[in-house]
């Protein structure tokens, strides 16, 4: 019997593992990472010594949590770090670690495969010293730096404050934090966010903490450019007040986080349109079970949810694994976590609301700013191929490359959707899905190949 | 009820360049495309612009489209990165040499040129080649083009000239009253018209089935992959005799290659399975050693008609007075398409093409009982 296979382990895939080994199964557990804890529970390398609360502030004990059951469960499952699953065929997946090529094949598997930024690119964003804020805060967790000596925070999101507050506490020089959302949409979020209220208080304390710091944070104000010669030298933003210069020598920003789906596309999973996340999601029902019987979805990689939010899924997902496999479960956890999710679904919906998509930035991206640099395809290429009366994403690729580089569309395609909307004066959801093609990630000649 | 002269079913590069000449001989035409035009085997091909290796049979065609080729930024206005780079088709033994010599030598006098490449001509001509390469034939006037811009921009040019052009509209039902062919799209068109056009591709066969003429075609699903951009080596489109991969290099850097089959996600839809991508891989560094440690970003695959023969149908259906052919390329048809579609322009405006089209008649299936 082919055996069960979780892929990623940040809190969702260990929570899942966790699950299964209770329950007697020893899984196969895949992550691209040296070591577990995902991203928001990134480790540090296993000769830095900083403290679990240096590193994850409030969530310092959440974290170490995590850390500690993937280590306990070390010799109850197989664990396999430093892989990177590349393709996925029916019942099996490619796998390949350390210059190796293997196939694996599973019985179930439950796809845990997080989340990036949601980058909404502004001009000079592709000068050094500009970074999205996760890859912020991973050079913070998991080397230690800081991304500059001077630095500026731009975009929306939770993680907009945390950073933000989390390079103060470290000592950085944070000159401004810029959100993108003005006060009025996050006082309208108010009652979803209520749902949620230890949450909406950290939320709270990291904004205060700020101002009562001396950081400026200001609410509705928009990055306009970046501008350096070799690398960032100084920004503009605007808000009501109209146009302000900044000097500083980085810039982290992002719109909140996108879905790693990739995995799920080629697994063969029916995608639904999420208005929400503003983004094509595979499907999943309220325990994980996506459209087909075999695959399991938990954590941001089917929707964003957060990280409690994907602890919870992975202990579902895993649990309707053991139920569909024959395993005689009591009803009451998975009811407990069903709930417990619904509960965090309010609260998302609030925050997206808090966080609100700036609708306007397709129509305000100038021609000449860079949207796949991988490419270097600009906003007024794309607006020309679909001038040329095509509008689907994926016929849009084939005319101008956009997301047809390195990164196959993960950094660029959310941006991508947006300008080929505004330009073809349709939906977002109505300009087609960009379809996933392995190597989900690069793929190098001379591999070996295990027979 | 929309009245043309000739409907053309699929909006690949036959069916469009069809499109296109036809528009530009002054005809009514209608084209209609199930999904985009191009976005199949025409336009996610691996690109090659060739006429070596060929069935002689082909030649003249393919010297026809030769010619096109050569006027491609007049007729569509872009050129496509259509380069000719020259052919390079590598031999890994002599006996495989010896084959391309004797190709060489069969296909004199139709233009080709092919000049014979020892193993020390090899290495001071194409110094990037492996040393499995034991000699090579090299076809200076072939090239390669970038086939995503190039076959919608048949349609689209098509679409200038004044032909309809129909995406997203699947045909339901054909059928002939007498005098005219009646055809109804999903999308709620009705078409007549005395020509009908069957470019459908790999979907060809079941045209052809319903006019009593069953072909036993299948679908094929060449495996296919791209590099990041890498410094420029590759001054030649190659291929190896006997099959094996095929690689360009586009002027960006890529390196494209192909080699080996994928499989069919479903009736439309195809992908490189993992064994192909990973053959490719191993039987790259060999021949193109310079390719170790570049990294493959993207693979492809699309779904495209062969017949036993691996010849094409083109021309007179033999049952149905009106209906022509152009299907089956076995995965060629890419450089030849232009000149299938102006050969089926002939007919309908000249009555004959100026082109032999006899090796191709549908009629060679019509006493094969199709399983």
């Amino acid at each position: 019997m082919s055996p069960v296979v979780i892929v990623g382990a940040g809190p969702a895939g260990i929570r899942a593992a966790q699950t299964l080994v209770a329950h007697g199964v020893r899984p196969i557990l895949l992550d691209e990472a040296a070591r577990g804890g995902g991203q928001i529970y990134r480790r540090q390398p296993a000769n830095f010594k900083r403290s679990a609360v240096k590193l994850y502030g409030f969530e310092a004990h959440k974290a170490s949590a995590i850390h500690q059951t993937i280590d306990d469960l070390h010799e109850q499952l197989d664990y396999r770090p430093d892989t990177l699953v590349w393709n996925a065929e029916t019942a099996a997946l490619d796998t390949l670690h350390d210059g190796r090529a293997t196939r694996l094949e599973f019985s179930r598997v439950i796809v845990a495969t997080g989340a990036t930024d949601r980058v909404l690119p502004v001009p000079g964003w592709t000068l050094p010293g500009v970074y999205s804020l996760g890859a912020a805060q991973i050079a913070l967790k998991f080397q230690g730096c800081a991304i500059g000596e001077r630095v500026v925070f731009a975009g929306s999101g939770p993680l907009l404050y945390l950073v933000a507050y989390q390079y103060a506490k470290a000592g950085a020089n944070v000159l401004a934090v810029l959100d993108s959302s003005p006060f009025s949409a996050q006082a309208r979020a108010l009652p979803g966010l209520l749902a949620q209220p230890a949450t909406l208080a950290k939320g709270i304390y990291y904004r205060s903490w700020l101002t009562a710091h001396g950081i400026p944070v200001h609410q509705g104000a928009s990055l306009i450019e970046i501008n350096g010669e070799q690398r960032v030298q100084s920004l503009n933003w605007r808000n009501a007040k109209g146009s302000q210069h900044l000097e500083c020598d980085a810039v982290a920003f992002a719109h909140g986080l996108r879905s790693e789906t990739q995995l799920a596309d080629l697994l063969g999973c029916e995608f639904t349109w999420n208005p929400l996340n503003r983004a094509w999601l595979p499907q999943r029902d309220s325990a994980g079970r996506s459209s087909i019987p075999e695959i399991y979805l938990a954590g941001d990689g089917a929707g964003i949810m957060g990280a409690d939010a994907a602890e919870m899924a992975g202990e579902r997902a895993a649990l309707a694994v053991l139920e569909d496999s024959g395993y005689l479960i009591p009803p009451q956890r998975g009811n407990q976590l069903e709930h417990a999710l619904n509960r965090i679904g309010s609260f998302r919906k609030g925050l997206e609301q808090a966080f609100a998509f700036p609708e306007d930035w397709a129509a305000n991206a100038a021609d000449h700013l860079i949207i796949c640099r991988c490419e270097e395809v600009r906003a007024g290429e794309i607006r020309q191929v679909v001038r040329e009366g095509h509008w689907e994403i994926n016929r849009v690729k084939a005319h101008c490359r956009v997301g047809m580089g390195r990164c196959q569309g993960r950094m660029c395609g959310a941006a991508a959707a947006e300008i080929i909307a505004c330009e073809s004066q349709r939906g977002v959801s109505d300009i087609g899905r960009l379809r996933a093609q392995s190597p989900i990630k690069p793929l190098p000649f001379g591999l070996e190949v295990e027979p | 009820m929309i009245e043309v002269d000739a409907i053309i079913i699929g909006g690949g590069i036959v069916g469009a360049s069809a499109a296109l000449f036809l528009s530009k001989a002054g005809r009514r035409v209608a084209l209609l495309e199930r999904d985009f035009c191009g976005s199949h085997s025409s336009g996610v091909n691996y690109g090659g612009v060739r006429r070596q290796g060929r069935p002689l049979s082909q030649l003249p065609l393919s010297q026809q489209a030769h010619e096109i080729w050569s006027q491609l930024p007049q007729l569509l206005g872009i050129d496509g990165e259509y380069q000719r780079s020259g052919h390079l088709k590598l031999a890994r033994s002599f006996n495989d040499l010896r084959a391309l010599q004797d190709y060489a030598a069969s296909s004199q006098g139709f233009g080709l040129d092919l000049q014979i490449l020892d193993r020390d001509e090899l290495r001071a001509r194409f110094p990037w080649v492996g040393d499995v390469a034991v000699g090579a034939s090299f076809c200076p006037d072939d090239g390669h083009a970038n086939p995503r811009l190039v076959s919608p921009a048949f349609a689209q040019t098509a679409r200038r000239h004044g032909a309809q052009v129909h995406e997203q509209c699947a045909v339901t039902a054909v059928e002939h009253d007498g005098q005219r062919f009646r055809v109804n799209t999903a999308n709620g068109l009705e078409l007549r018209a005395p020509w009908l056009l069957n470019c459908a591709g790999a979907w060809a066969g079941k045209l052809a089935e319903q006019f009593g003429e069953a072909v036993p075609m299948h679908a094929g699903h060449p495996a296919m992959l791209v590099t990041e951009p890498l410094p420029l080596v590759m001054n030649a489109s190659t291929g190896v005799e006997g099959g094996g991969i095929y690689a360009r290099q586009v002027t960006r850097g890529n390196c494209v290659l192909g080699g080996g089959q994928g499989f069919a996600l479903d009736d439309a839809r195809a992908r490189p399975g993992q064994n192909a991508v990973l053959e490719i891989l191993r039987q790259a560094v060999e021949l193109y050693p310079f390719l170790e440690g570049a990294q493959a970003i993207r693979t492809w695959s699309g779904t495209e008609g062969y017949l036993p023969d691996r010849q094409p149908v083109i021309g007179h259906s033999g049952t149905q007075p009106g209906l022509l052919h152009g299907f089956g390329f076995a995965g060629a048809g890419f450089q030849i398409g232009p000149a299938v579609g102006q050969a089926l322009t002939e007919i309908i405006c000249s009555g004959a093409s100026t082109t032999s089209l006899d090796a191709f008649s549908i009629t060679r299936f019509h006493s094969i009982s199709v399983a």
